[in-house]
């Protein structure tokens, strides 16, 4: 761990121009992540804006009927939330997937939205990683991959996003509120919000640097079965190797997010469509450019097989 | 005390305090966070620093040079030593690969230099300022690959064994079975890290480290850093664990000695947990390939076992086929074990190492085997069961009751219900069963103690013996207990100290019938002061109650004891009784699991451990050996495999995010049952080791359980969901 100053922002605004004005500084919420790749310098920023104490904490109803969650909500107080429960279980039940009571504890909303890569390559800095260290190539890509994306992947970078809540968030079609360092925000539908990694794989969402998180936004709720199936090889404490947060309505029709497969949470309007034709065409339709690796080609049948399983099972 | 009779009755057969529940004698120290464990030690009085270690950034080649400028002008940064300034160094006995010094790179994440400052986080920093250039050479990393060139290994004990015409009887038998098993490398994950402390005063180093073996560790220090042994003082009185990881001298305790001789200051160094994989060793990947012949009967007539693992030049073979050359009857038998170079990290010992990986290929074959038979794997194994070592049948088993434990065993886990494969399902998954012989033989080690009997009437108890979670202090305090007929809260237990006498040490599951015995050697001696003190008879003296009896006289200890108390010291060596008697210890595994129709997860349901392991010393800490065991060949069997990336030489999931050991939600349900049983062949305790019989067996359990619920047969460890989702029934 490299050493860095330490500041605790006492506005919104204060802290994104703090971390606009240096291009090595960064936001600190629960630090769960952020400190994790600090020692092992994969992160190496020279200052830290604390954010904890910004009181973006709230969970409160909008206008329309949603929900605004603040950006240093925790995971744990968002999956007991008695609003988040009752009409949006499908992300209650993928936050209690993720990590364990302790680190959820700690963790916050925007953190959790934001948290970087597991590809093993990306952790060991004497290994080639165009994510870490753009240009220096991809060790996983003809190494070990059995965990990596299937879709939406380049030939320099074929990392997933982690992230079981934002795969949730991606289903129920939540957007992002941000508060830039030159004042200005802006409303980032959760579609728009992560990039594929193309050739700039160290680039990762739309945010500019030193704009701020200050909210998740949830539309009014959907209804309909809201599942979160998360597959691993041991049963907790293990990032997905194929996570499905989908919600059933009673006609058959749905939404499907898939995590373990891409880069971002992975979901196409072209395949939900499809789903009058039956579960096996969305599921099709969603992985058709899978673009898999002798070792995870597997998820690509998980996915069918998943989809087909869930939707078969809300209508029976 | 040389034990080279079977044991008669003697003062431990009272089982006033052995074989009783005793609960560990250090658990409030443990519960409570007081016992300090090696990286914990802390003296106000001493300034310490913080090493931080820096591994090897390839697999293979050499050390151009390392520049250290950087990392010494860093803040707080005190020292910076480094292999090259070192030199190459003699190599200790026990080691394969080079510990630290030298410009040679073995393996990946091998110690380059360590780096010394007032804080572990200035040290950390530092750390990764060396710069370090590197001529890489090309090396073997792929086992398939280097099988080929795969050699007998010298050195080793039999690779290779015959009896009778194998390859006819094979070619004759009706029922055949010729399948090959694959076991990856894996790690040993103990909870505490490798950490040590060392301390220089003069020439005399004080090191307190984390060691399953106080002396082969002393000594390797030693020779490594060219001193001479009386001259190093080595403690490791609590272990977090070491499962074979901890056996041998590890980079921790080397770089710990050269920073604080070049701080000038005693130095901390604990390896993080990401270099542990690659820096230390692990339990080498095998290929097995089993062939067995049966009459229609299902009596075995041919039985053959082949393996193939890879190490370091100059290193050894994974004895992967040791328990085929024990386990079952069979008239024609074959065993060979080939050696590939690898040039991945060492190779060595990991609990119950050859057993352990043998077993889970053998007890598969086994399972398959009865298929074919169309007979009841239980059934099959008994009818195959041995009481002789049938490779030489005029040798028998000390106590063998392998029978007994299948019998126990299927008739507690309802192992009759148990239907064809494929056929059982609930709740979205397939339900199936399987079970397991467990085996794995009984190793003696030379042991000595020391025992000092206060004035107060309190006993001490001193020996280099290592507790490494196992219950070694309570055992032994036990052991102390029946011996001097005294309660046990009049023991107190001091282990893991170089200058207590040399025992077996925490391996093999030798310690705990090794240590044990050990002691009861030096209590014998302590007795026979006693009586001798009292002019008692040392025939008829009895030690009971706090009291030494003989006749009608009745002497309270204390006051045989006399001022300067009395002191008992020997070593238990042993004859030639597992020569003569083969000493191993049975056991049957049994298993539910439940494979997710749609995913192919599979989670087990529960688990049961029936052992006959001789005399249980304290069911109470055996269990939890078995319980741990047992949980161990969960994750054999589901997850756990060091990732071999076969291009740049090293493991790749090389933290406890990646390499998944199992956690709470995976083991729901587990049972341990002992056999009521004593083998008065191993030793004066007439016990046997147990810690590792949990393990072997375990994993081809929980996969004959799978091939049961899903009819898919996988020999390929971990059984992980991708390669089960392809035998998996459609999803409507
Ligand atoms: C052992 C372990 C297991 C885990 N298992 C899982 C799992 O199974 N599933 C899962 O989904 N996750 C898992 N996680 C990840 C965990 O969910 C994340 O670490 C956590 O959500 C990150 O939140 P944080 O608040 O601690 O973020 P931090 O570490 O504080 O920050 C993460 C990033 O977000 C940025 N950031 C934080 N707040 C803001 C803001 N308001 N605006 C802009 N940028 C911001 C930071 O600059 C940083 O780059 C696991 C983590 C660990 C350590
Ligand atoms: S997959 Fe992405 S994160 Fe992983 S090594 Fe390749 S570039 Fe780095």
């Amino acid at each position: 761990m490299r050493a860095f100053t330490y500041e605790r922002a006492t506005s919104v605004q204060e802290a994104a121009n703090l971390v606009a004005a240096y291009p090595n500084a960064k936001f600190i919420a629960g630090g769960t992540n952020l400190l994790d790749l600090m020692k092992l310098e994969i992160e190496r920023p020279a200052r830290l804006i604390d954010v904890n104490g910004l009181e973006l904490d709230r969970i409160e109803a909008t206008p329309e009927g949603g929900l605004r969650i603040g950006a240093l909500v925790r995971n744990t107080d968002l999956a007991a939330h008695d609003t988040v429960r009752r009409d949006y279980g499908l992300l209650s039940r993928a936050l209690l997937a993720g990590a364990s009571g302790q680190l959820r504890n700690r963790a916050t909303t925007a953190g959790n939205l934001l948290q970087r890569t597991r590809c093993p390559y990306f952790y060991d800095t004497n290994q080639p990683c165009n994510k870490r260290n753009p240009g220096s190539g991809c060790a996983a890509i003809d190494g070990f991959s059995r965990q990596h994306a299937v879709v939406g992947v380049s030939d320099a970078c074929i990392a997933t996003h982690p992230s079981d809540m934002a795969i949730a968030m991606r289903a129920l079609d939540a957007t992002i509120e941000t508060v830039k360092g030159d004042g200005t925000g802006r409303t980032i539908p959760i579609t728009d919000f992560y990039r594929l990694p193309g050739e700039t794989p160290h680039i990762e969402t739309v945010l500019e640097h030193g704009e701020i998180i200050t909210a998740v936004v949830l539309p009014p709720p959907v209804g309909g079965r809201q599942v979160y199936r998360k597959v691993r090889d041991r049963a907790s404490y293990a990032f997905a190797l194929v996570s499905i947060g989908a919600v059933v309505q009673s006609d058959g029709t749905g939404r499907i997010a898939v995590g373990g497969v891409a880069h971002k949470p992975w979901r196409s309007e072209e395949a939900e469509a499809e789903l009058a034709n039956g579960p096996g065409r969305a599921a099709a339709v969603l992985m058709a450019d899978a673009r898999p690796t002798e070792q995870n080609r597997f998820k690509v049948d998980l996915v069918e097989r998943m989809v087909a399983a869930i939707f078969t099972e809300a209508r029976g | 005390m040389q034990f080279d009779k079977p044991a008669t009755t003697n003062p431990i057969d009272r089982l006033n305090v052995v074989g009783r529940p005793v609960p560990r004698v250090d658990g409030e120290l443990k519960t409570t966070g007081n016992a300090r464990y090696a990286y914990e030690w802390h003296d106000p009085q001493m300034d310490y620093a913080y090493g931080h270690p820096v591994g090897a950034a390839i697999a293979k080649g050499r050390v151009r040079s390392i520049d250290t400028e950087a990392a010494k002008k860093a803040p707080g940064v005190l020292a910076v030593v480094t292999t090259l300034d070192v030199g190459e160094r003699e190599k200790g006995k026990y080691n394969t690969a080079t510990v630290f010094g030298g410009d040679k790179i073995q393996h990946y994440h091998q110690a380059v230099a360590v780096v010394v400052a007032r804080s572990f986080e200035e040290a950390r920093a530092a750390g990764a300022l060396v710069k370090v250039e590197y001529a890489p050479e090309d090396g073997a990393y792929d086992l398939e690959e280097a099988m080929d060139g795969a050699v007998k290994p010298d050195g080793s004990d039999k690779p290779d064994t015959a009896v009778g015409d194998f390859e006819r009887a094979f070619a004759d038998a009706p029922v055949t079975l010729d399948a090959v098993y694959r076991t990856p490398d894996q790690s040993h994950a103990m909870m505490e890290p490798h950490a040590s402390i060392a301390a220089w005063k003069d020439d005399d180093l004080t090191i307190w480290t984390s060691s399953q073996m106080i002396d082969w560790w002393r000594s390797d220090l030693a020779t490594t850093l060219g001193i001479d042994k009386e001259r190093v003082h080595l403690m490791s009185p609590f272990i977090g664990g070491g499962f074979g990881g901890k056996l041998f001298l590890r980079a921790d305790a080397v770089l710990a000695a050269f920073a604080a001789k070049a701080a000038g200051r005693p130095v901390k160094v604990a390896l993080p947990r990401p270099l542990v994989a690659n820096n230390t060793t692990h339990r080498p990947a095998t290929v097995q390939r089993i062939r067995i012949g049966a009459e229609r009967n299902g009596r075995i007539t041919a039985i053959g076992h082949q393996s193939w693992s890879g190490d370091l030049p100059g290193g050894q073979p994974e004895l992967a086929v040791n328990q085929t050359r024990l386990l079952y009857a069979g008239a024609n038998r074959k065993t060979a074990m080939r050696l590939a170079t690898l040039d991945l990290p060492e190779g060595n010992s990991m609990r119950a190492p050859g057993e352990a990986p043998g077993m889970m290929a053998l007890e598969i074959a086994i399972d398959e085997m009865a298929e074919k038979l169309q007979m009841d794997p239980v059934e099959f194994r008994i009818l195959n069961d041995t009481q002789v070592d049938p490779e030489k049948p005029e040798r028998p088993f000390s106590h063998r009751n392998l029978i007994g434990c299948l019998r126990l065993g299927a008739e507690r886990f309802g192992w009759q219900k148990r239907g064809a494969p494929a056929t059982r399902r609930e709740d979205g998954a397939l339900i199936g069963v399987g079970v397991a012989a467990a085996f794995r033989n009984n190793l003696l080690m030379p042991s000595g103690a020391r025992v000092r009997l206060d004035g107060d009437g309190m006993i001490t108890v001193e020996t280099d013996m290592t507790d490494i979670g196992t219950g070694s202090y309570t055992i032994i305090a036990q052991t102390v207990a029946e011996m001097m007929g005294v309660d046990i809260d009049r023991v107190t237990v001091r282990l893991g100290d170089s200058r207590f006498p040399v025992s077996s040490g925490s391996g093999g599951q030798f310690g705990g019938n090794s240590s044990t015995s050990g002691v009861y050697a030096a209590c014998v001696k302590l007795r026979a002061a006693v009586a001798a003190r009292l002019g008692f008879n040392t025939q008829d003296v009895v030690f009971d109650g706090g009291r030494v009896r003989s006749g009608d006289r009745a002497v309270p200890l204390s006051q045989a004891a006399g001022a300067d108390g009395l002191i008992g010291e020997d070593t238990m060596t042993w004859g030639d009784l597992d020569k003569t008697h083969q000493q191993s210890t049975f056991g049957a595994h049994f298993v539910e699991v439940g494979v997710d129709i749609v995913t192919g997860e599979t989670r087990i349901r529960r688990m049961l451990a029936v052992c006959a392991a001789g005399r249980i010393l304290n069911p109470l800490t055996a269990r939890s050996q078995v319980i741990g065991a047992m949980t161990m060949g969960a994750g054999a069997a589901l997850s756990e495999e060091l990732v071999v990336d076969t291009r740049r030489g090293f493991f790749v999931n090389h933290d406890l995010a990646g390499y998944e050991v199992p956690v709470h939600a995976d083991i729901p349900h587990q049972d341990v049952i002992f056999m009521d049983e004593t083998d008065p062949f191993s030793s004066p305790m007439k016990a046997k080791g147990v810690g590792e019989l949990g393990l072997c067996g375990v994993a081809a359990a929980i996969a004959n359980a799978i091939y049961n619920a899903t009819g898919v047969r996988v020999r390929d460890y971990p059984i992980t969901l991708d390669k089960l989702i392809g035998g998996l029934p459609e999803v409507a």
